[in-house]
């Protein structure tokens, strides 16, 4: 697995990208960077962002990524855009709701009610 | 965090033990082979998965902190696998920083901060978390209920 292949799999879906993580686990720094920056091009690609990252395939993250996705968020919100996340396993959305960043996102069970909540 | 008592060692009435050292170099694929020797050991001594999510997380911030952080190249690793509790040591020779020190991530202006969140999810899903004096130890101790 080199770090120049994709980390992500994107589907532009009416004005909404979403985004699916291809790594079960978002753990090392190298790639929690590649997925910081992948992300942000899309967001550049796009005046005002929407943007649906599934964690479906994602079975554990650090506080590295954590991070990474405040980041995201920030700059989403900057360009007036805006994140939905969907389908995270129960014990990683217990590491949101421990760290608060529950409050910060907006987290959706699955990706069909993400995709609803869109403005 | 309880700073006066002591490590648990493991105890005769312990069975089973996976007890061991490492030397850990910076590198994704040694410190990946010591993380599923650990992992291998909590899965044999018959823990349930969340205590393997909680341990293989509180594994990596530790791992995270000892490298990034402390900017050890090498870090030293002790494991004591048993079927009570788990322990693991990591020193990272660094200068060491003070646990207490560190920003409230929970606080309301440091939500959005991305970073500082490692030791306290440490704390979070350990039953304990200890330094030593200098701040470049950290002990971790899971007891299983």
């Amino acid at each position: 697995m080199g770090v120049d292949e994709s980390r992500l799999r994107v589907k532009l879906q009416g004005e909404v990208t979403q985004v699916e993580f291809v790594d079960r686990n978002i753990l090392d720094e190298g790639f929690i960077q590649q997925i910081g920056h992948e992300i942000d091009d899309l967001i550049q690609e796009h005046e005002q962002p929407k943007l649906l990252l599934s964690f479906s395939n994602v079975d554990h993250l650090s506080s590295a990524a954590l991070g990474t996705l405040i980041t995201i968020h920030q700059k989403v919100k900057e360009k007036g855009g805006q994140l939905r996340l969907s389908d995270i396993d129960p014990q990683i959305h217990e590491v949101f709701i421990i760290t608060k960043l529950d409050k910060l996102f907006e987290i959706h069970d699955d990706v069909d009610g993400a995709m609803s909540s869109f403005a | 965090m309880n700073a006066h008592r002591p490590v648990p060692s493991p105890q005769p009435g312990d069975h089973a033990p996976g007890v061991w050292s490492a030397k850990v170099p910076k590198g994704v694929d040694d410190y990946r082979e010591q993380e599923a020797l650990l992992l291998e050991a909590v899965q044999g001594a018959g823990y349930p998965s969340a205590a393997v999510f909680a341990i293989r997380l509180a594994f990596e911030e530790a791992m995270m902190n000892a490298f990034k952080h402390g900017g050890a190249e090498v870090v030293d690793l002790g494991v004591s696998v048993t079927a009570r509790r788990v322990v693991i040591t990591v020193n990272d020779y660094g200068p060491g920083y003070d646990p207490d020190a560190v920003p409230d991530p929970l606080a309301e202006e440091n939500l959005e901060l991305p970073s500082g969140r490692g030791l306290m999810l440490m704390r979070q899903y350990m039953t304990e978390v200890r330094h030593n004096e200098s701040g470049n130890t950290v002990t971790m101790v899971y007891e299983r209920s």
